[in-house]
């Protein structure tokens, strides 16, 4: 009898399903605490904005957003996922800030059959042979914005550059990205230990090596360290510093001044002229105040990538949002987005340039775009 | 490699050992006076740069927020003794670590919720923004000299006070053997409160050096902490004389390790081997040095207790 009862509830559960059905669940992960929480948090502001924009639906379904909190460890990245996979039943997994958080969910999260697209790390293994179709990235291959800032390097005639990241895996990404394209006199590489504050001694070496041009891949805390001592030291006068993902809509409300005229390449910039970018960044500005990051750019993309394939296959099917996203041309803040065959975007990568706009707040402005339409080097190593 | 950058390079492990002095100083004393195991003295750093930061914004004046930063560390040290550290003496050490950590956790989240998780702004003053030729062709930032000299005038005002001052004696009668001490008619409720809440002002003396330098953003202090606690062991519990050697000791080996040590590696492995080894072997170099303390000095070079 008991066992009647239950064989009732489950059935009757089963065919209540498809009524919620028209529910899309969204699990997104990214940093909400440490030292990093103010980069999670923009993203958090940014994907509520989106859902504010699509009146908390997605596609024409109700969509329900589940945060969850990695604090930046592989381990709770890969406890969480699975926890919104098998508890919470997200259809969508997206978010992720770390490279190497990205590589301890991406089998569970791909293999299980749900999508999962990342709002920021794009570590070379999963754009090449381990790459799985049921990952998209709204952001870049971690290569190619350091590639633009080689090419750049190299198109201005430039004689000499002293390389200086972080000992961990993006960090040595990002140096060989230079590189690639970069084909001058390479007078340094340094690699400082992830998390460092004080570099002192690194630029007290650089000033004696006397490099025409100085490259750093610092990302947070690290970057708004090294440029207010690079300031302080006077570097200015010895070399020209060009960075990459070091400075930016997180770093800059505590650098202010000290960050102007320094450049950098990236894909996105709060100044990109289109209506989505306009929209974003005016009410982004209007209901948090300040200027959004490349990574609240990101997360505002992120959803508006899962807005589009819904919209586009009718569907929250994998295999149907899928088949939307890689053949579609998405309209993010970036302008409108074609996947590779690794489903990484396609995009345009511009020189940026720290400048006051007109109300006297520091922030980046686009003086040139460095590639257009740039593929990753990977994605030949890539099959489905 | 020239003569003049390895001076630069002193200079930069100076500065950097002095720091660690300020946080260590307080810290040997509370681990060995008071044989309380404080995990959260990097929240005092925090605190002291907060309060810095936060004062000179509003002042615009970078001495008015250095004047004002120090008696509020002081105060905070004071009132965290009262309210929980003293409740926690009598517990054993892991029941200390855990609720020491709990206040690490709680004071990140409560400038978290008072300042926002963004770093706060914070600059040099203008004063102390130029350069001092060390050297002919050596331009050393003037303010990283101001550290130098700040933590020096510390160590010797310490030096003096431990040394030279009734309540100096005290403390040292009470870092040899607390319970005779006690014995003895010393109030050593009160020695203890002022013990920490003086640590708690010199970590947040470091803070505040360090605002203008690096970030000031939550939990800013941990890495300070971790290797605060190497120079502890390596300069002997309880023993401020010990931490002050054993602070310039690891300044000086961090900073000339991460910078000389890929370089020498390269005259012995090919380029890439010593890129990626040199950086590696350069962070674990002061942990290394403690293991080697720890084999042959296991109570450290200055042990305090006889």
């Amino acid at each position: 009898m008991r066992k009647l009862v239950t064989i009732c509830a489950v059935t009757a559960a089963l065919t209540a399903m498809p009524a919620i059905a028209d529910t899309v669940k969204i699990g997104y992960m990214t940093t909400l605490s440490g030292g990093a929480g103010i980069i999670g948090k923009q993203m958090q502001n940014a994907v509520n904005l989106a859902m504010q924009h699509k009146g908390g639906k997605l596609g024409g379904m109700d969509a329900e957003i589940i945060y969850a909190d990695d604090q930046r460890k592989p381990d709770i990245a890969k406890q969480l996922a699975n926890r919104l996979l098998k508890s919470d039943r997200v259809d969508i997994v997206a978010g992720v800030i770390w490279s190497n958080l990205l590589m301890a969910i991406h089998k569970p999260v791909t293999r299980a059959g749900n999508l999962l697209i990342s709002s920021n790390a794009g570590p070379s293994p999963i754009a090449g042979d381990q790459c799985h179709e049921n990952f998209f990235s709204m952001s870049w291959q971690n290569d190619q914005t350091p590639e633009a800032m080689g090419k750049h390097m190299q198109d201005a005639g430039i004689k000499s550059v002293y390389l200086m990241a972080p000992n961990y895996q993006a960090g040595k990404d990002m140096l060989a990205g230079v590189k690639r394209y970069y084909k001058g006199n390479v007078v340094g590489e340094v690699y400082t230990k992830l998390g460092q504050s004080d570099f002192q001694a690194e630029l007290s070496a650089l000033r004696a090596a006397k490099p025409e041009t100085t490259m750093i891949f610092q990302p947070g805390g690290m970057g708004i360290n090294f440029v207010k001592q690079w300031k302080q030291a006077g570097m200015d006068q010895v070399s020209k510093l060009y960075t990459v993902f070091s400075v930016d809509g997180v770093s800059l409300p505590a650098l202010k001044d000290s960050a102007l005229g320094i450049l950098g390449t990236q894909t996105w910039s709060p100044d990109l002229d289109n209506p989505i970018n306009k929209k974003f960044v005016a009410d982004y500005k209007a209901q948090f105040g300040g200027y959004p990051s490349f990574y609240a750019a990101q997360a505002y993309d992120t959803i508006l990538a899962i807005d589009y394939a819904i919209t586009k296959s009718g569907s929250k099917d994998t295999a149907k949002m899928r088949a939307a996203l890689a053949s579609g041309d998405i309209p993010t803040t970036r302008g409108n987005l074609k996947m590779n065959t690794n489903h990484f975007p396609i995009q345009n990568i511009y020189l940026r340039e720290t400048v006051k706009d007109a109300d006297g707040v520091v922030t980046t402005k686009v003086i040139g775009t460095v590639f257009n339409n740039h593929a990753d080097s990977y994605a030949v190593n890539c099959k489905f | 490699m020239t003569l003049t950058l390895i001076l630069e390079q002193i200079f930069n492990g100076l500065q950097a050992g002095v720091t660690l002095f300020l946080v260590a100083a307080g810290l040997t004393l509370i681990l060995g006076i008071m044989d309380f195991v404080f995990l959260a003295h990097g929240a005092q750093v925090m605190i002291g740069a907060y309060a810095a930061a936060a004062i000179t914004q509003a002042t615009g004046n970078f001495f008015i927020g250095l004047g004002l930063a120090i008696p509020i560390t002081f105060a905070s040290g004071y009132l965290l003794e009262l309210l929980i550290i003293r409740h926690l003496y009598r517990r054993d050490h892991m029941e200390q670590v855990l609720a020491t950590f709990g206040l690490i956790l709680f004071f990140n989240e409560a400038i978290r919720v008072g300042f926002g998780p963004a770093a706060l702004y914070s600059d040099l003053p203008p004063a102390l923004s130029g350069f001092v030729e060390i050297l002919p062709d050596t331009p050393y930032p003037a303010y990283r000299l101001g550290v130098i000299a700040v933590g020096l005038i510390c160590a010797l005002a310490i030096h003096l006070f431990v040394s030279k001052t009734r309540i100096g004696a005290m403390v040292r009668a009470g870092a040899n053997n607390p319970e005779m001490t006690a014995a003895l008619g010393i109030n050593i409720k009160i020695l203890f409160r002022l013990i920490f809440a003086t640590g708690a002002c010199l970590a947040g003396i470091a803070g505040m050096m360090l605002g203008p330098l690096t970030s000031v953003q939550p939990g800013m202090g941990e890495p300070l902490l971790i290797l605060s606690l190497v120079v502890i062991i390596i300069g002997g519990i309880g023993s401020v004389r010990g931490a002050f050697i054993a602070a310039i000791i690891v300044g000086l080996v961090d900073t000339l390790g991460r910078v000389f040590l890929p370089s020498i590696l390269r005259l012995f492995f090919e380029q890439a081997t010593a890129d990626g080894a040199g950086p590696a072997l350069a962070s674990m170099l002061v942990y290394i040095l403690m293991a080697v303390v720890l084999i042959f000095r296991p109570t450290g070079l200055f042990p305090a207790k006889g």
